[in-house]
């Protein structure tokens, strides 16, 4: 029992993480219509920026954090402006091709700038471990499950309350309606980017502190993609308890089957939900008229 | 399709037979069998390492058109190819080392072995699409090449790489590039060819109007299931033999060689070429790979010349070429090459009066 609960909460731990990456790609999702697969570029760009700034040039902690959110929502935006908002109005493939060979080419920027060597972010939470019964946690873990747990809250009490929240609902409804109601597509587009580089490169940062700054951060940001199906593309809380089932079950099977498994559990799954109940368990069902 | 383009001045079609055929006026043929002995004599011309790109950039056009069927025809999205191949690389090479088969059997068992595959993947197009069916193929994409590795490390060879036996037809020996040149050029004819004729019969017409709207296309009597699940199981035989090629051609095989970024590769390479058109396909595996090529040459001189920033030349400058010219194509010139081919033809036909 004890082996279960200790795979169960690092799994949720790691979950939660998942969950806001998918959160990540699901606010652009909801606003724009595209589905980003470069998250796992941008996050690792935010984790080596901050490795940058906190090791390379010793700023103190809180600092390079900014500068560290500064330039990712940097990133979000100049992609934004450069490479999508041209292809409004294109099919999806253009899009997705495009959000994928952007990730090749911020990996490939990644590895210009930074080199192939894989570095070490100190950590700022207590080294010690806490202890439950015969459970363990790691400080590390519990933090990062928390933050993620606050910006996902956040988030969605953005969404849902504030006046900016309720453009971008709008906008994802129907761009030409929100247009003609004299909302700003365009700079909800950016807003929407922006946003969407900050939380990738908090993930990255929460993922780093625990794995390190490495080549192998993007691969990790896949796991949230069968998260988003299981939470269906349109909630964030969907996304969110997706990316909790994802980590729990992955550390299950990793803990009951082999530790291989671990690796193909989230995409098993996501084949059976695509298949059982493609549009996930929170996603709208939508009807097509032609 | 190739109706719709306008013919040069006083070309007109006499018989039925004429305008449906794919190579339709005698000076085409002229064309075509000039390229088709060009493309033969290549191996006595090439050599090195421009004869290992001819024959991977043939091996990439059989992946490329079954990508294409599906992709660009059916519209269905597929981002898993490479794992595709990985199944048809590992499967050949597993009936001829394990099973004993000779090659000429080994290719289409193991064609089909990877287009059984494709369909189980595909199953889920019944149901979804755009990107929850990318989801289900980027899930092949993932599961494939770790079963590769774990489930019988003894057969596989599990991480480390398994050696494959040249191929052997009726006693003869593919031993070199320029031999193994003439097998897969064959193949990346051939599956030029049937991509063609596929999608000028009612399979193709039923893959175009899935594309256009899967919906109407099942009010229309189309069977969208049975014409989805066929284009995943073509596609998936061209990966196959793609798969089988690459297994034979590198003769040594490992999962690192079909990852995601391969995928990514093929797709890119279906855009810029002109996604939904035979040539285009064909534009575009020869132009990323030559583009790849040029750069990695130009990324290793540049090294020499400034040995401090050696790392960055060696490791990021094609990464970062490749990424680009994907991204400027799909940004400036959506349609792909084959677009400007097009328009540059129907310029040169109403040359004088262009307008």
């Amino acid at each position: 029992m004890d082996t279960f609960f200790q795979s169960f909460l690092s799994g949720a731990a790691v979950g939660m993480v998942y969950g806001l990456i998918a959160v990540g790609i699901v606010f652009i999702y909801r606003a724009t219509a595209v589905f980003n697969f470069a998250v796992g570029s941008m996050m690792a760009f935010g984790a080596y920026l901050m490795w940058t700034f906190y090791c390379q040039l010793s700023l103190p902690f809180w600092l390079s954090l900014v500068f560290t959110l500064l330039g990712s929502a940097g990133l979000g935006l100049i992609t934004e402006r450069l490479c999508l908002r041209p292809l409004i109005g294109e099919p999806i493939l253009s899009s997705v091709l495009l959000t994928l060979a952007l990730s090749y080419l911020i990996n490939g920027m990644i590895v210009g700038f930074w080199g192939t060597v894989d570095h070490e972010l100190p950590s700022i939470f207590p080294k010690s471990i806490i202890h439950l019964g015969k459970v363990s946690l790691s400080h590390e873990w519990l933090w990062s499950f928390m933050i993620s747990f606050v910006i996902i809250l956040l988030l969605s009490l953005f969404v849902r309350r504030s006046r900016i929240g309720l453009l971008m609902r709008a906008t994802c409804e129907d761009h030409v309606i929100a247009e003609a109601r004299g909302i700003s597509v365009e700079s909800i587009f950016s807003l929407v980017w922006a946003i969407c580089g900050l939380i990738t490169s908090a993930a990255g940062i929460l993922l780093a502190l625990q794995l390190g700054v490495s080549q192998s951060l993007p691969l990790i940001a896949f796991k949230a993609f069968p998260a988003i199906i299981f939470g269906g593309l349109e909630s964030i809380l969907g996304a969110c308890i997706g990316g909790l089932l994802v980590g729990i079950l992955e550390n299950l099977a990793g803990t009951y089957i082999t530790s291989w498994v671990m690796e193909v559990t989230p995409y098993v799954i996501l084949l059976l939900v695509l298949i059982i109940r493609p549009h996930g368990l929170f996603g709208l069902e939508r009807i097509e008229r032609i | 399709m190739a109706m719709n383009h306008n013919r040069p001045c006083g070309t007109f079609d006499t018989s039925y037979e004429q305008t449906m055929s794919v190579v339709r006026t005698p000076l085409r043929w002229t064309i075509l069998i000039i390229f088709i002995v060009a493309i033969f004599v290549m191996p006595r011309v090439f050599s090195g390492r421009l004869l290992s790109l001819a024959n991977l950039i043939g091996i990439s056009i059989v992946a490329i058109q079954g990508l294409n069927l599906v992709t660009g025809y059916c519209g269905q999205m597929n981002l898993g190819q490479t794992a595709f191949m990985a199944v048809g690389a590992y499967s050949s090479a597993l009936f001829i080392s394990k099973l004993g088969f000779p090659w000429l059997l080994a290719l289409p068992c193991s064609a089909i072995t990877a287009g059984l595959v494709a369909l189980l993947f595909g199953l889920p197009s019944l149901r979804i699409k755009g990107f929850y069916l990318a989801m289900a193929t980027l899930a092949a994409q993932f599961i494939i090449p770790t079963l590769l590795v774990n489930i019988r490390p003894d057969i596989t060879g599990g991480t480390h790489s398994l050696i494959v036996r040249p191929p052997v037809i009726a006693g003869f020996k593919f031993n070199t590039q320029a031999e193994m040149f003439y097998l897969i050029m064959i193949c990346a004819v051939l599956a030029t060819y049937l991509t063609k004729n596929i999608v000028r019969t009612g399979v193709g017409r039923a893959f175009i109007a899935i594309r256009d709207n899967d919906l109407s296309a099942e009010v229309m009597g189309i069977n969208t299931f049975y014409y989805k699940s066929l284009a995943f199981f073509i596609c998936g035989l061209f990966a196959g033999v793609a798969g089988c090629l690459w297994a034979h051609w590198m003769r040594a095989i490992n999962p690192d060689n079909f990852t995601i970024m391969g995928s990514i590769w093929y797709l890119g390479m279906l855009i810029v070429g002109g996604i939904g058109s035979t040539a285009g396909a064909v534009f575009g595996v020869v132009f990323l790979r030559v583009i790849d090529f040029i750069a990695t040459d130009v990324s290793l001189s540049l090294g020499q010349q400034f040995p401090e920033h050696m790392a960055f030349f060696q490791s990021a400058f094609s990464v970062l070429v490749q990424g680009l010219v994907i991204v400027l194509f799909v940004v400036i010139e959506p349609r792909g090459l084959n677009e400007r081919w097009q328009l540059f033809k129907a310029s040169y036909r109403l040359h004088p009066f262009n307008y």
